[in-house]
């Protein structure tokens, strides 16, 4: 028979506090050494001197353990617990929460949550927006994801007709990403995801963002194909850093997928300015 | 772009922001006042009001910014640009009271370009996610109106050598329209 493995509900607190903290000082490597070898590559000059700035960013924000960004984010969470697991001490959303609320309060990261309709500010930057996945085992990975509102702001869904096919998905995308222009702080990270029903595809769209750095989806090489194909295409468009005009206007573009319903094409386009921020740990 | 930045003091008037042309880079000193969202609002609504504003307004340079909260010690926190676009309802009514300034992110609508070249007043963009180094040049720091507004109050800050690029000048000349023109090829 297998064992149930015991978390307390406080080391749940105290991971979440702590990385939302790091999340938001410092970046992955991944991103650094895209931002670096994006700022060789530029071509225009007010271009290339934006990513000189994001890179001079990088070094103050963590000799200083200043935020990367004054948006410190929307605080989403992916838990994926294994079904061995047993939280002891406490409720796991409510560790989960107060693990944010911790962090936002000690990091002196700035809470920027309101009740949308009279847009008074919640206090302690919760609640958290929270994906947890059963999984098989007895570890709990966490996932703390800061997720700024300018990017999410140009994101966009829609419900394709099936017959637009790979074409209709490319062109929604680029066209997605246009219409955004400088607003979500380009260069951007593209998150695309395709099927499942409407909020799956954000979902997907969202994990798509997780993956390491320009690594292509490595599970169907149509969706490699395509997001390399968008990536050329946005990378056309000549938005470029901030709007400044440039070559590098993402970074990437990652895809997931999963089946949908025959009479259904969701696609789904999270975009993701170029504070791309998250970190993870497992317990 | 200009290959050395222009270096400007506010309060700003019309001969200063005419001087001013798209892709120009900015450094800016002086007083600014903070103001986004829910600020926004208020202001637009004590204007509609015929209240008082808060801040002095004739001259003035709005920051869209929202600061993360300074540490102990510190004069401020990471600082940086919001999306502007928000803001488009609120500026012409704000311009036609003597704004002279707005320092963003993103394009702005069709009627705040055609205000700014009514009322000579200047879009700056700063660049958003650089707000460790941003807050550098922050000089001081106070909150003078809306306080319960949280990270949406309004600051007055005192900058130094802010820099800046310009983004829509007086004459109705638009920094991303004409960086499309040169670099897209589609």
């Amino acid at each position: 028979m297998r064992r149930v493995r015991e978390i307390s509900a406080g080391t749940v607190t105290e991971t979440l506090r702590d990385l939302f903290i790091a999340a938001n000082l410092e970046m992955g490597r991944d991103m650094q050494d895209a931002l670096a070898k994006a700022a060789e590559e530029e071509e225009s000059p007010l271009g290339r001197y934006v990513l000189q700035k994001i890179l001079e960013n990088m070094d103050v924000a963590r000799k200083e353990s200043l935020p990367l960004c004054q948006d410190t984010g929307l605080a989403v969470v992916f838990a994926e617990m294994g079904q061995e697991v047993h939280i002891v001490g406490g409720d796991f959303q409510a560790a989960v929460q107060e693990g944010v609320r911790q962090a936002y309060r000690e990091g002196y990261l700035r809470k920027s949550l309101c009740d949308p309709l009279s847009r008074r500010n919640t206090g302690d930057n919760t609640p958290a927006v929270i994906f947890t996945e059963v999984v098989p085992g007895d570890r709990l990975k966490l996932i703390a994801m800061p997720k700024g509102g300018g990017s999410e702001n140009m994101s966009c869904s829609a419900m394709l007709v099936p017959a637009e096919g790979k074409a209709g998905i490319v062109d929604h995308v680029v066209a997605c990403v246009r219409k955004a222009g400088s607003n979500p702080c380009p260069p951007v990270l593209v998150g695309v995801g395709i099927g499942g029903s409407l909020e799956m595809s954000g979902v997907l769209a969202k994990k798509a963002l997780l993956r390491p750095l320009g690594t292509a989806n490595a599970h169907d090489e149509r969706l490699a194909a395509m997001e390399r194909e968008i990536l050329e295409g946005v990378n056309r468009l000549g938005i470029g850093p901030q709007g400044y005009g440039g070559r590098v206007t993402a970074l990437a573009v990652h895809m997931e997928m999963m089946p949908c319903h025959i009479a259904s094409l969701p696609v789904t386009v999270n975009i993701q300015c170029h504070v791309a921020r998250h970190r993870e740990a497992v317990l | 772009m200009t290959s050395e930045p222009i270096r400007l003091e506010t309060p700003l008037n019309d001969e200063l922001c005419e001087r001013l042309s798209v892709g120009d880079r900015v450094l800016l000193s002086g007083v600014l006042y903070t103001g986004r969202d829910a600020a926004h609002h208020r202001l637009c609504d004590a204007a509609v009001r015929g209240e008082p504003l808060p801040f002095p307004v004739q001259g003035a340079v709005i920051f869209y910014a929202g600061p993360a909260p300074a540490k102990p010690g510190a004069v401020t926190g990471s600082i940086g640009p919001t999306t502007s676009y928000r803001m488009d309802p609120f500026a012409p009514r704000l311009m036609a009271l003597g704004l002279k300034g707005m320092i963003g992110k993103g394009r702005r609508s069709p009627e705040v370009v055609s205000a700014m070249k009514q009322y000579k007043a200047v879009y700056f963009g700063a660049i958003g996610g650089i707000a460790a180094l941003t807050a550098r040049c922050i000089r001081e720091s106070a909150v003078v109106a809306y306080e319960d507004l949280g990270p949406e109050a309004i600051f007055r800050l005192v900058v130094f050598e802010l820099p800046l690029v310009v983004i829509n000048d007086t004459k109705g000349r638009d920094l991303y329209d004409e960086a499309l023109k040169t670099y897209s090829r589609t």
